[in-house]
């Protein structure tokens, strides 16, 4: 039975969309301390404030991560979430379950916490929400044992990658994500689990230039993937979305009559760089001006897929706005192979080469674009060690204000005023 | 043997990291990774996949709260078992698909899906709203300004027949942050709700000492204003610690997040901001920041109708006036953000005018714009 009048939280368990009032009400029948957290959660409603307490270091042995302190500061009131921490578990790349695995971390929550969670957490991993110290390292030794799962990463470390589910189910993808993901998972399994950064680093794995895991906006490192021959055309199809015989954009616009799918004005009028063009029937590309966004592969999947010389694009230093305002991770490495028999040394050699600099310049609590911000991309770039291109920059410096280097000017930089003034008075 | 308190140390297995993920994949899944043909969104909700092998790998995806409980994943997985083959996958945006090999084996699915009230709505595709991704907000988190399962449960009410349906110019991505750490990056989504705090942090002087390395409290500041001081605490000791130089602060909270002794949460400087037009994809356009346009709303819970609102009037008014294929930031950015004000009956205010650093970028250097109502 309720332990708590909850009258606000009731109300959100009106509406068409699952309710997690609901939700935690079925577990409170299995788990009490679910009365707690909607007993303090009406309180926070009724408050408009938080009820949580600043941090509070908690982890188990070895570990500098995974796990996140969680106080009550109104425990009297609310005894079943006086201590309430997260446990953070390291989520399988493109995050398939067996039900066999998810119930048994479902039984696992059921023994050693409040059977609540989240689906994911913004940075992918599997969220276990509510338990004591007393039950972390019991639960810790049930989880590596019985359940080959571990915990992900918090704090100033490397941060759980995650990935989009790349081959598996989707024809764009350019390279396998979830293999390098997890390759990488594992690879850094130390920096994962103990702090030893500036601040938080994190990997994500788009397979295409669409990034549906947001890496260009949320990863410090962020592989996305993209192609360097030509786009791969099926005329005969294409001549089928002409006619009507397939739906355009793969049926997403189906829900309203948008007229008959005309290929002059939803694919080669917006194709950004005007690289497309209608011969008769026949769709052409001029592929040397493809900056490859995706949009026409978008429209008629059943037409074009991206080339067959696959790789990546690695880009460096998203973060959101905290603190010098948000970043789009940077363009670093136009093409990388995705190789998987070198065990990937090229991407593991361009990460290690950023954490090397980073870990001796950056700031306490500065993300890494942060401190590209800071020493300037060029600094950065001499540091990577790669080719300076053109297509670093969307455009050159508009000011003259160039750091010429002494070894860069004819003579050197040391000169004799004396000898000066002698050709030019004072 | 199980964990032995005496001896924690014993037998110990550590940095394992996550099960492969090639133990978890559905046969279909298995049988042809790497070799997808192209898709089809059949309708809303139901996606085919079609395989180079002529396999077919029908996805049904559902709307799920990101907030679940082990109950409530269990039910899911006893529908996956009883359609699936016992295999189901979590997206990105906190929905769930549930795959199966073949297009007969789709109506039985949805039949069961449906017969369990509104638990698992069907939908989430192509040109609709999909699943908000959100962070912990009221519910378990210390820095909040806002709580963020309430706020979006509120918003996908009132959504609800655009993530059942595909009938928007594009794509519509919502995300909620509940403050300005934004560990929901919301930076660059079409429609972004964020909470924010306006008051600047207290200084408890009966913690601030035990709790706090008052230089990481200074440093802490991005604009200087938190300085060193000396205090008197309630035992009347003259204590080290800071003061806040109020006209200065920008209400980040990072110097709560270095120092607890600085608490800035309130009841009624707390709220909601608005900012629209971001995007992450290449597709066309280049990735894309949300832009401020509604600078605040106060918390009112339970349900946030005036965030409610505020969310679907500029999602219809892009209804209406963006052309197919453009996302809410490539509309707002053809008409003019004048216009996109205009439009949507929002007032411009101060507020929206950039004056941290890289603002310069944001301001007007041309004679182009539009006259809109804003001139007199």
């Amino acid at each position: 039975m309720p332990k708590h009048d909850t009258p606000m939280l009731d109300e959100l368990e009106k509406g068409p969309w699952p309710s997690f009032v609901t939700d935690i009400k079925r577990q409170a029948a299995q788990s009490p301390q679910c009365w707690d957290i909607l007993g303090q959660l009406e309180l926070s409603f009724k408050d408009k404030i938080t009820h949580w307490k600043h941090g509070g270091i908690v982890g188990v042995f070895g570990y500098g991560g995974g796990i996140v302190g969680r106080y009550s500061d109104v425990p009297k009131q609310f005894p079943g979430v006086a201590h309430f921490h997260t446990v953070r578990l390291a989520q399988p790349s493109g995050m398939y379950y067996s039900t066999k695995k998810m119930r048994a971390i479902c039984d696992l929550w059921q023994k050693y916490g409040s059977g609540m969670t989240n689906m994911h957490g913004s940075t992918g991993d599997l969220v276990l929400l509510g338990t004591t110290t007393d039950q972390l390292e019991p639960m810790f030794y049930e989880m590596t044992h019985d359940l080959n799962q571990d915990l992900g990463g918090s704090g100033s470390n490397l941060r759980t990658p995650s990935c989009c589910l790349g081959m598996s189910r989707c024809e764009w993808s350019c390279y396998d994500t979830q293999a390098l993901c997890h390759f990488l998972t594992m690879h850094y399994q130390d920096e994962i689990h103990r702090p030893a950064f500036p601040y938080k680093f994190k990997f994500k794995f788009s397979g295409c230039p669409n990034d549906c895991v947001a890496a260009i906006a949320r990863s410090d490192f962020a592989v996305i993937g993209t192609w360097k021959d030509d786009i791969r055309i099926d005329q005969a199809a294409v001549k089928g979305y002409m006619k009507g015989d397939f739906k355009a954009n793969a049926g997403a616009h189906s829900g309203r009559d948008w007229g008959k799918f005309n290929i002059q004005t939803e694919v080669v009028d917006l194709c950004p760089t005007g690289c497309m063009w209608m011969e008769g029937e026949t769709l052409k590309i001029d592929n040397a001006n493809c900056t490859r966004c995706m949009h026409c592969i978008n429209v008629m999947p059943r037409a074009l897929r991206p080339g067959v010389e696959t790789g990546a694009t690695i880009c460096v230093g998203a973060k959101a706005p905290i603190l010098d305002g948000a970043q789009f991770a940077t363009m670093t490495i136009p093409f990388m192979k995705i190789d998987a028999e070198s065990e990937y040394s090229d991407v593991v050699d361009a990460i290690e080469k950023i954490w090397d600099w980073w870990m001796e310049v950056g700031k306490n609590r500065e993300r890494v674009g942060e401190t590209i911000q800071r020493v300037g991309l060029p600094t950065f770039l001499t540091v990577m060690g790669v080719d300076i291109l053109p297509q670093h920059i969307r455009e050159p410096r508009s000011n003259p204000y160039v750091f010429w280097k002494e070894e860069e000017v004819e003579g050197g930089w040391t000169r004799d005023v004396k000898e000066f003034r002698k050709r030019n008075a004072q | 043997m199980g964990y032995d308190p005496k001896n924690p140390m014993l037998d110990r297995i550590t940095d394992i990291g996550p099960p492969h993920y090639s133990e978890a994949l559905p046969p279909v899944i298995t049988k042809n990774f790497g070799k997808w043909l192209y898709h089809e969104i059949i309708q809303p909700g139901v996606l085919m996949h079609k395989a180079e092998s002529g396999d077919e790998c029908y996805t049904v995806r559902i709307g799920a709260a990101r907030l679940i409980s082990i109950e409530h994943i269990r039910e899911m997985c006893d529908i996956a078992d009883a359609h699936c083959e016992g295999y189901l996958r979590w997206t990105t945006r906190n929905n769930v698909e549930f795959m199966v090999d073949s297009k007969a084996k789709v109506e039985p699915l949805l039949k069961d899906l449906a017969s369990r009230g509104n638990k698992f709505p069907v939908g989430g595709t192509g040109a609709g709203v999909t699943n908000i991704v959100h962070t912990q907000g009221w519910v378990h988190c210390h820095t909040p300004a806002t709580d963020a399962s309430g706020v979006v449960k509120a918003v996908m009410d009132e959504l609800f027949d655009y993530f059942t349906s595909m009938s928007l110019p594009a794509q519509v991505r919502v995300a909620l942050a509940c403050c300005l750490n934004m560990c929901g990056a919301v930076h660059a989504s079409d429609i972004a709700i964020l909470g924010v705090h306006r008051k600047p942090p207290m200084i408890d002087t009966d913690a601030i000492s035990g709790l706090c390395e008052i230089p990481l409290a200074i440093s802490a500041c991005p604009l200087g204003a938190i300085k060193p001081a000396k205090a008197t605490n309630s035992k009347g000791e003259e204590i080290k610690s800071v003061t806040v130089n109020a006209e200065r602060c920008m209400f980040c909270g990072n110097c709560y997040t270095m120092c607890p002794a600085m608490p800035l949460a309130d009841p009624d400087g707390d709220g909601i901001a608005i900012l629209v037009g971001g995007k992450v994809s290449n597709s066309r356009s280049m990735p894309k920041f949300s832009k401020l346009v509604i600078p605040f709303i106060p918390n009112n819970p339970p349900r946030w109708p005036e965030v409610v609102a505020a969310v679907k009037n500029i999602l219809e008014v892009y209804a209406k006036d963006a052309k197919k294929y453009e996302r809410v930031g490539e509309w707002a950015e053809r008409i003019g953000w004048e216009m996109f004000f205009e439009k949507c009956k929002i007032p411009f205010t101060i507020k929206s005018i950039d004056d941290y650093r890289l603002a310069y970028d944001t301001w007007r250097t041309s004679t182009q714009f539009k006259f809109t109502s804003h001139i007199k």
